[in-house]
């Protein structure tokens, strides 16, 4: 492909937060009619670019160019457009309002009704199938549905398409349908003229969306090539990790004593059985159920037996995981404060050795635990979470998508994390919307409109059963 | 499922079925007030509240609490009762500058990230302490215009009721149809959002809040064209009454979850509960603790119906 003229150009971009050096000296071209994929583990620098280029953080050094023009950070681009990875949508208002937020060219008297045609419009354009009212209100939608809304009102326009669009780990709450119907839509918008960039830690995505990857590692641009001469291992080598990872091996818990029992009423198709010391996946498509069925299991139900006290490991961090005004310690002991106590009172002795304990096994990159949990990133977060969960007296873990933007190195410490628990007796419930995920599974029941349609075993778990299962009703 | 929610409808409705149990137990218990000049005396103290309530729900639009409004209310009594007959000019320059203080104000929260609650709280003091310079003892005068505007007879229902429906549309209108009052709940819900989409936050605030005290100087004008004189502390207690009046009618302290014509029924409701009381001989030191219980009551109906509502789990 011939690379257009220049769309976005960062050069020389240097930032840093205190001791931190979060950029050293970027750049970054972005031409018309590309997509460049930006890689790297969590802490590299690649939301702060980000945030250099949305104007929401000022650079110490370095310039910006937008359309070939020379241009002041923070200076805003209608040609522009973000997809940030916390989300930008006010759950108080609907789709069609949300959309007026952002297209402050949409006036008149029927603006909502305009509104709503543009927000109709890009949803079909980016994900056709998915059908949704202008009307409903943002905060009543699933997580994954709210996210494609954000992208498509990314993209949706009352004229021109943007120019440049950024997209930060857009497919994280998004199930495999989605994302590909997301990954075909950048490639017709970048063959149409736009340029795109898209963050993302699942590589077989960025190998499949993007023409040239850029590979950052600690706040510096360490490879830039095009796509095709790139792979999986490559790629994890360059961002400084070690290549691969195999499913875990399967282990002898076939007639270990139950830990949880879902009878048939609870899961709307077969029983599931876990045992001690056993990691159950629940996959599917994402929002079909199984984040329903651990609430279930957490608020407790007649038809669900748990022996010994269960955790949930939040998926939603932002919304139900952290404490935000909360020091990491804090956000770490939250689950085990009963086991922390002297008389009435807490041990804070015994509150700050458990937190050390866990920041060294999980490898938490702070200073120091007393910090608010927010100075960490967003990885380092979701470690605390699961800090939370296995710090406490709990034998069963019940998990929902804790791993969604988080990066492939955090990935394979909690995996052996998980493998080490197991080892020792606990049951995991872990619903995932990555496959490879569900690879390290024992068993893994698939979900279908909030029931059960099958198990596998994990000899029998692959993608491609898994996707059967997943539009078991569709298929019938 | 359709677009709308039961549970939703139920929560929307709850305001208007209070307010008409509420009328018809009054009806019931005091069949002569079924007349013209029977719901003009049940909601004669009605206008102003609901006019400061609809100041409070815009500041709770956009998460904020305002706990001067009373205060401010008083204030403004004062002023329309000592400078406003004798100096119209310079009354109306000071009513005015009164809306410029408030959206002073706003920029002020907006641009150092003051918690509203601590400012408007000190605030609160500020205009009592105006108030009593100016009017050490209750006394003044109405201009006789504003007087007679408060007590006109307008044809079919009472002129508080005319109020309630005016400002229960201009209000739905400006803050849930409007553009401007979408991205104003927008910016309860989630700043961060508004703001990178290219808007001025601190335009918005102090915006919303030179709204605010507009309304909260007509609510002042309204109190002392009813009372016909000032006084320091004549609404001391709407502080409170607003907020009830806006969590009365679905409102949220968080969120931008509000809800104008809840929110006037909400005030309404709540200037009718003190009438009831006043028919029943209860002694007024009790009536603010039976509007809290009124309050207590309508939570426990709203949480008891997103409880049934959230049973049947479908995610």
């Amino acid at each position: 492909m011939a690379p257009g003229p220049e769309a976005v150009g960062l050069s020389g971009i240097a930032k840093s937060f205190g001791a931190v050096q979060a950029l050293r000296g970027v750049d970054l071209q972005v031409a018309a009619g590309e997509c460049v994929a930006v890689v790297g583990h969590n802490g590299a620098g690649k939301s702060t670019l980000m945030n250099v280029l949305a104007g929401t953080v000022t650079p110490d050094a370095g310039t910006m160019r937008l359309a070939g023009q020379a241009a002041a950070f923070g200076s805003r681009d209608a040609g522009l457009r973000f997809v940030f990875q916390e989300g930008s949508l006010c759950p108080n208002l609907s789709i069609a309002e949300n959309a007026r937020v952002m297209h402050r060219d949409i006036g008149g008297l029927f603006w909502r009704k305009r509104c709503g045609a543009v927000m109709t419009e890009a949803v079909q354009a980016v994900f056709p199938g998915l059908a949704l009212s202008p009307g409903r209100m943002v905060g009543d939608l699933p997580l994954g549905v709210r996210q494609a809304v954000e992208i498509a009102r990314a993209f949706s326009h009352t004229g021109a398409p943007p120019r440049t669009t950024v997209l930060d780990e857009p497919t994280s709450s998004l199930d495999g349908h989605l994302a590909a119907a997301l990954l075909a839509y950048i490639r017709r918008y970048v063959a149409q003229g736009g340029s795109a960039v898209f963050i993302s830690h699942k590589l077989n995505e960025v190998l499949a969306v993007a023409d040239r990857i850029v590979v950052m590692r600690d706040g510096a641009v360490v490879a830039d090539a095009p796509a095709a001469s790139l792979t999986r291992d490559s790629l994890v080598a360059a961002m400084g990790h070690a290549t691969g990872h195999a499913a875990r091996a399967a282990r002898t818990t076939a007639d270990g004593p139950a830990a949880v029992t879902i009878g048939a009423p609870a899961t709307g198709g077969p029983a599931l059985l876990a045992r001690r010391g056993e990691v159950i996946g629940l996959g599917g498509l994402a929002g079909h159920g199984q984040t329903a069925l651990l609430h279930r299991i957490l608020a407790g139900d007649a038809a669900i037996r748990v022996e010994g006290a269960t955790a949930l490991v939040c998926g939603d961090r932002v919304a139900d995981g952290v404490f935000p005004l909360w020091s990491i310690a804090r956000n770490m002991t939250a689950r085990a404060l009963p086991t922390l106590r002297r008389g009435l009172l807490l041990d804070p002795a015994r509150e700050a050795s458990l937190a050390q304990d866990w920041r060294t096994r999980l490898g938490l990159v702070t200073p120091d635990v007393a910090n608010p949990i927010l100075s960490l990133s967003g990885g380092n977060q979701q470690k605390a979470l699961f800090a939370r969960a296995l710090a406490s007296d709990a034998q069963v873990i019940l998990m929902d998508d804790p791993m969604r933007g988080v990066d492939v190195g955090t990935k394979r410490d909690v995996y052996d994390l998980i493998a080490g628990e197991a080892a020792r007796g606990r049951t995991f419930l872990w619903y995932s919307t990555e496959f490879d995920e569900l690879l390290q599974c024992d068993r893994v029941a698939v979900f279908r409109d909030g029931r059960v349609t099958g198990v596998l075993d994990a000899a029998s778990v692959s993608e491609d059963a898994v996707l059967r299962l997943s539009f078991a009703e569709a298929a019938a | 499922m359709g677009s709308i929610s039961l549970a939703g409808v139920l929560r929307a409705a709850l305001p208007a079925v209070v307010f008409t149990l509420l009328l018809g137990s009054i009806f019931w218990y005091q069949p002569r007030t079924v007349s013209y000049f029977g719901v003009d005396l049940l909601l004669s103290l009605a206008v102003p509240v609901l006019l400061a309530s609809m100041a409070q729900m815009l500041l709770m639009a956009i998460g904020d609490l305002d706990l001067s409004i009373g205060s401010f209310v008083s204030l403004v009594t004062c002023v329309s009762a000592v400078i406003l007959p004798g100096r119209p000019v310079l009354g109306v320059l000071c009513l005015l500058g009164l809306v410029g203080l408030y959206g002073l104000v706003g920029a002020l929260i907006a641009w150092r990230e003051l918690p509203s609650v601590v400012v408007t709280l000190g605030l609160s003091f500020v205009w009592l302490g105006m108030a009593v310079i100016l009017l050490p003892t209750p006394g003044g005068t109405a201009p006789a215009w504003l007087a007679t505007a408060m007590h006109a007879r307008p044809v079919l229902m009472p002129l508080s009721l005319w109020a309630a429906v005016g400002v229960a549309a201009v209000m739905q209108w400006a803050v849930m149809r409007s553009a401007v009052g979408t991205v104003v709940r927008g910016m309860g819900g989630n700043p961060r959002a508004v703001a990178r989409s290219g808007w001025n936050l601190l335009a918005l605030r102090s915006g919303v809040y030179a709204a605010a005290g507009a309304l909260g100087v007509l609510s002042g004008l309204a109190l002392v064209g009813t009372t016909t004189s000032g006084d320091a502390n004549l609404a001391g207690r709407y502080t409170l009454l607003t907020i009830a009046s806006v969590i009365l009618g679905g409102g949220e302290f968080t969120g931008g979850r509000i809800s104008p014509v809840g929110a006037v029924l909400g005030a309404l409701t709540l200037a009718l509960a003190s009438s009831l009381l006043t028919f029943l001989h209860v002694p007024s030191d009790w009536q603010i603790g039976v509007q809290g219980l009124i309050l207590i009551v309508i939570l426990a109906l709203r949480a008891g119906i997103e409880a049934v509502s959230a049973r049947p789990a479908t995610a």
